[in-house]
């Protein structure tokens, strides 16, 4: 398997894990071991000063493991560059997962703001890995404005309905000239086997591996299905559908005989 | 710049991949959506002939899907045939002892009016030499201008130019260019070009580039088969080129153009190969199948017969009528071409034979109104 | 004085800096970051930036999410 490089930065696995809906710390800790990841994200809360509680980044922090903060609850350019300094400040890490989304329901992301955002952050020195649309236009304004990656949704985050986004996605891998992760609504190692086999980068994983009744074989599955479905791209995937016959008659190309 | 990522291809290992290619390579290709170099080089190969039927239906059924049944038309101008370089294959080369003619402003008008009467052409292409001194890119700048009143949409095929230049000349209302690399092979491009200008492979491959920096709206390739004896590699390495443009230049519309030389009657350049008609049908079947969406020309170097099957089966752009010397619709009928035309129809005969296969000749999908921003600019 | 950290009143003795809030709140030496009214403050010039009655500080710390 090619090893992905991001940002000059090279990585082995290319499942990326994000940290939310845990039942706890444990359990995350064991489930990202499993995975292989090296790159897992981490969000940002202010500190409840009456309750001092468990440290979650203890459990998250080890040398093969890429942190990278996000920026969840910002809904706007302005408020994500405040956070990413925060983050930057936090965690010692120029890497960040930008996410503004003003809607609280779904969650979508405001390609807006995050492109605003994008071309601000790339001049503050960050490595941003923007989460859009799956907008192919979008992504590649955001490749220009300097994104390290593109990470457009495959569905809703949270829903863990799969790659309902799925042409567009081709479009975006096909032309992107930085590495394509998917991210949102991948529910199932067949959809993150899928994602890969189109030829996505990586995809970034969460709410299926976190509320599987056994997280830590959920992961394991997961890393086997990234692994598989990206063998088989750079196998080079044989015809499921069609059969293609050599042709002996030959109504269209008969003047060339 | 392309040339880096062509230093890293290496040509003799592509020949061979090309000629390794299986039949399950073949089938795999004809099966995707989404094609890459790889799938590309699999039905331009000796594996993919016996599939040329299927090949032609899948174009004809993409290029139907994504032109609907239309063929754009253009013509041809060549403004001058002075040109400093000395491309061993060319009749205009350098040393070649025949009259020169860079066209007066009075001339070109006549010309453009002598179009006109032809047929309702909209899209010209202005061709030059190579002579920057005596007809450089303020001459190209204005026979454009005075073009501009005549046609909507001018394209130009002229020496590589700088950034700088072909900004200025879509000031002037250029809207497309048009500059064969005429081979990928680099070793072998200096022996074809040996002197003048031309002879710098690096400023032409990566004239592709500066025109994407220009933000030049069309930009067509092409390579001259008949100078490398393994064309099919060739080829590919102008897909290669494609997808790379296409991922830096995505605002860009591109077309492949496949020239391709004959044997000289008359003792001139001899060509290394020559393509046959079913050939060039498979490379224009696996272009279409490879992109749905580049457009493919053919030009008046191919027979009547010939353009009139390919025009339903992948090909989007056609001339009609072309006089390949300067000043030939009017001024000067009778001077040198710079290559035998083929197909001598009438451009209303052009018309007819197309709309007889139920094809719509397109004069005009762009007016260079829409452009008065970007001159303005 | 009275200061405003993460939406809670705190009182601090006049003219204290920032190092001597992070005491306070016991802070630990990573893994946070501190802003004052909207401005995020090196933890490197904590010890030279002196806290105004009123301020509004936000002290945030990693949390669980994707």
């Amino acid at each position: 398997m090619e090893k992905l490089t991001i940002a000059g930065k090279s990585f082995s696995s290319r499942l990326f894990l994000g940290t939310g809906k845990f039942r706890s710390n444990e359990l995350m800790e064991q489930a990202i071991r499993t995975s292989g990841s090296e790159m897992v994200t981490v969000a940002m809360k202010r500190i409840d000063l009456e309750n001092p509680e468990d440290d979650m980044l203890r459990h998250i922090t080890h040398e093969s493991i890429q942190l990278l903060p996000n920026t969840s609850g910002v809904r706007d350019a302005e408020e994500a560059v405040f956070a990413a300094q925060m983050a930057r400040e936090a965690f010692g890490t120029n890497w960040l997962k930008l996410e503004i989304h003003p809607d609280p329901r779904y969650l979508l992301p405001d390609s807006i703001e995050t492109l605003k955002a994008t071309e601000k952050l790339v001049k503050l020195g960050f490595v941003v890995l923007p989460y859009c649309q799956a907008d192919p236009v979008l992504c590649k304004r955001l490749e220009e404005a300097g994104a390290a990656t593109v990470m457009p949704l495959g569905a809703p985050i949270g829903t863990n309905r799969g790659l309902r986004t799925k042409d567009f996605l081709q479009i975006i891998i096909e032309q992107a000239g930085v590495p394509v992760v998917v991210d949102a609504g991948i529910g199932s190692p067949s959809h993150a086997a899928e994602a890969m086999e189109l030829g996505a980068s990586a995809v970034l994983v969460n709410t299926a591996i976190a509320i599987a009744a056994d997280p830590v074989r959920m992961a394991n599955a997961f890393r086997q299905a990234v692994e598989a479905g990206r063998e088989a791209y750079e196998a080079g995937l044989g015809s499921v559908s069609a059969n293609f016959e050599a042709n002996a008659s030959s109504p269209l190309t008969a003047f060339l005989q | 710049m392309f040339s880096e990522v062509l230093e890293k291809i290496d040509w003799d290992a592509t020949t061979e991949a090309i000629y390794a290619k299986s039949d399950a390579d073949v089938r795999r290709a004809l099966a995707k959506n989404h094609l890459d170099v790889e799938d590309f080089m699999a039905l331009i190969s000796p594996a993919a002939e016996p599939y040329l039927e299927t090949m032609a239906q899948l174009s004809y059924r993409y290029t139907r899907e994504r032109f609907g049944n239309t063929m754009q038309i253009f013509i041809p101008l060549y403004i001058t045939n002075s040109c400093t370089n000395s491309c061993v294959y060319c009749g205009f080369h350098v040393s070649n002892p025949m009259k020169r003619t860079i066209l007066t402003e009075e001339e070109m008008v006549n010309e453009y009016k002598a179009i006109k009467k032809l047929g309702p052409f909209e899209n010209l292409l202005i061709v030059t030499g190579e002579n920057p001194v005596k007809a450089g890119v303020p001459y190209i700048a204005r026979s454009l201008d005075l073009a501009r009143p005549y046609f909507s949409n001018l394209k130009i095929e002229v020496m590589p130019l700088s950034v700088e230049e072909y900004e200025e000349l879509t000031h002037h209302g250029m809207n497309g260019v048009i500059c064969f690399q005429e081979t990928y092979h680099k070793a072998n491009y200096n022996i074809y070009h040996p002197r003048g200008m031309k002879s710098n492979f690096e400023w032409r491959v990566n004239g592709f580039d500066r025109m994407g920096q220009a933000g030049v709206h069309s930009i067509g390739m092409g390579v001259l088969v008949g100078l490398e004896k393994e064309w099919r590699t060739d080829i590919t390495m102008m897909a290669y080129h494609l997808r790379y443009l296409q991922k830096h230049y995505w605002k860009t519309k591109y077309s492949f153009n496949f020239p391709r030389m004959r044997p000289s009657e008359n003792g001139g350049f001899q060509p290394n190969v020559v393509m046959s008609d079913r050939e060039l049908a498979q490379v224009t079947f696996a272009t279409r199948i490879f992109d749905h969406d580049v457009d493919i020309s053919y030009s008046t170097r191919e027979s009547a017969s010939f353009r009139n099957h390919m025009a339903r089966l992948g090909v989007t752009t056609m001339s009609a009528e072309s006089k390949t010397d300067p000043g030939g619709y009017y001024s000067y009928p009778q001077a040198l071409e710079q290559f035998h035309v083929s197909d001598e129809r009438k451009t209303g005969e052009v018309a007819a034979a197309l709309r007889a296969l139920g094809i719509e000749p397109v004069w005009k999908d762009w007016d260079q109104s829409f452009d008065e921003l970007t001159c303005r600019k | 004085m009275q200061i405003i950290v993460n939406n809670k009143a705190m009182e601090m003795a006049e003219g204290s800096t920032l190092s001597a809030l992070a005491e306070t709140l016991r802070l630990p030496e990573k893994g946070v970051a501190v802003a004052i009214n909207n401005q995020m403050i090196p933890r490197e010039e904590w010890s030279a930036t002196g806290l105004q009655a009123g301020a509004q500080v936000v002290v945030i710390k990693a949390a669980c999410g994707g």
